[in-house]
């Protein structure tokens, strides 16, 4: 086969949704081997290898994120009957998160605010731009909610998109490490604050340790997501009067 | 699987239907997965088929966030200018995040547990 043809097939290719979308799920499963591989390392992430994987090959072949999209939006598709399918754990767990009710609630306001306050306030103080700070505020939520706060507080919600990723790998990677070291193994605790501080991914993780530990992970990102959608347009604008 | 799947996604549109409906400011899937709840509620639990394929899609949650994360390729620029404010800021406030709330939780349950019931 000569040069020429290989380029007519790739140009062909790698037009089509097809491509990009097998490509997705290979980067995947190869980022799930060496996690396996890694007596499932926590610093071994598939989120963090897939994305480095298809990052470096886009850029390889120069191709534009948004026709890598028209194949992998059918994997992102799936993130909705995902999240959905997250009340089966939680009606598993059903008994015990209601028992739980008070101090699930004061830990919810109690983490949320310094996840979001806290990432303001560092980043204002080292000289982050206003669209980087507005952008940052809500990254500990998942995406869809994350996208629409930063909005409303004049952020970017691509930007955001990817803060949200950044702070879910950063917080699957240290959770279970840190807050042992804290003195906190319990299911509950660690669980409620991987979903809360690290979302989605927070949660993936935590069905990694015990479905208990991913049930209360998932309670955690339902209740930030609400919790911040609600109180954050608010209260930000006091601490950037503070800071300023 | 098929039916269960159609279950999923019927929760989800029942979920956007809502949001679009009362302008709530939760997304479409978190308002399908608090109403998949309540129906479970009513209901004793899932079945076998809704447990399997709920199963297989959550055991795979990881993968479902690769599309958007490599939208990061999109910002490489503002990342680089702003690393350091960005970096530091992303991993302090998750780090602090993760600590105030698993040790709340765990200093209020501790002590719960320990108290006579």
């Amino acid at each position: 086969m000569n040069g020429g043809t290989m380029t007519e097939i790739w140009v062909y290719l790698s037009a089509q949704p097809l491509l990009w979308l097998t490509l997705t799920l290979a980067a995947y499963l190869l980022a799930l081997a060496l996690h396996r591989r890694a007596g499932g390392h926590p610093a071994v992430n598939p989120v963090l290898i897939s994305v480095s994987l298809l990052v470096a090959l886009l850029l390889l072949t120069d191709t534009p994120y948004p026709r890598y999209f028209d194949g992998a939006q059918f994997v992102h598709f799936l993130l909705g009957p995902t999240t959905v399918a997250l009340a089966i754990p939680l009606h598993g767990q059903l008994k015990r998160l209601l028992g739980m009710a008070g101090p699930l609630t004061i830990a919810l306001v109690i983490g949320s605010l310094t996840a979001a306050l806290s990432a303001y306030a560092i980043a204002a103080l080292m000289g982050a731009s206003a669209p980087t700070l507005a952008s940052l505020a809500p990254k500990s939520v998942t995406t869809p909610i994350a996208m629409g706060i930063a909005e409303r507080l004049g952020g970017l919600a691509s930007l955001t998109a990817v803060f949200v990723i950044l702070t879910g790998i950063v917080g699957a990677i240290f959770a279970s490490g840190l807050l042992a070291r804290a003195g906190v193994r319990d299911e509950a605790s660690v669980g409620f604050a991987l979903g809360l501080a690290s979302h989605g991914i927070g949660t993936a993780r935590a069905f990694q340790l015990s479905e208990q530990t991913g049930a209360f992970a998932a309670l955690a990102m339902g209740l930030n997501g609400l919790f911040t959608a609600l109180t954050l347009p608010w209260i930000l604008p006091m601490l950037a009067g503070l800071l300023n | 699987m098929i039916q269960a799947i159609a279950l999923l996604l019927a929760f989800q549109l029942g979920g956007e239907a809502l949001r679009a409906a009362l302008h709530l400011p939760v997304p479409g899937p978190v308002i399908g997965m608090t109403l998949l709840l309540f129906w479970l509620v009513s209901r004793g639990g899932p079945d076998d088929a809704l447990r399997n394929t709920s199963g297989s899609l959550l055991q795979h949650l990881s993968l479902m966030f690769v599309p958007a994360g490599t939208g990061v390729m999109l910002h490489a620029g503002r990342l680089v200018d702003e690393a350091w404010p960005i970096f530091i800021a992303l991993i302090a406030s998750t780090v602090l995040g993760l600590l105030a709330t698993g040790l709340t939780l765990h200093l209020l349950t501790r002590h719960r547990a320990g108290r006579p019931q």
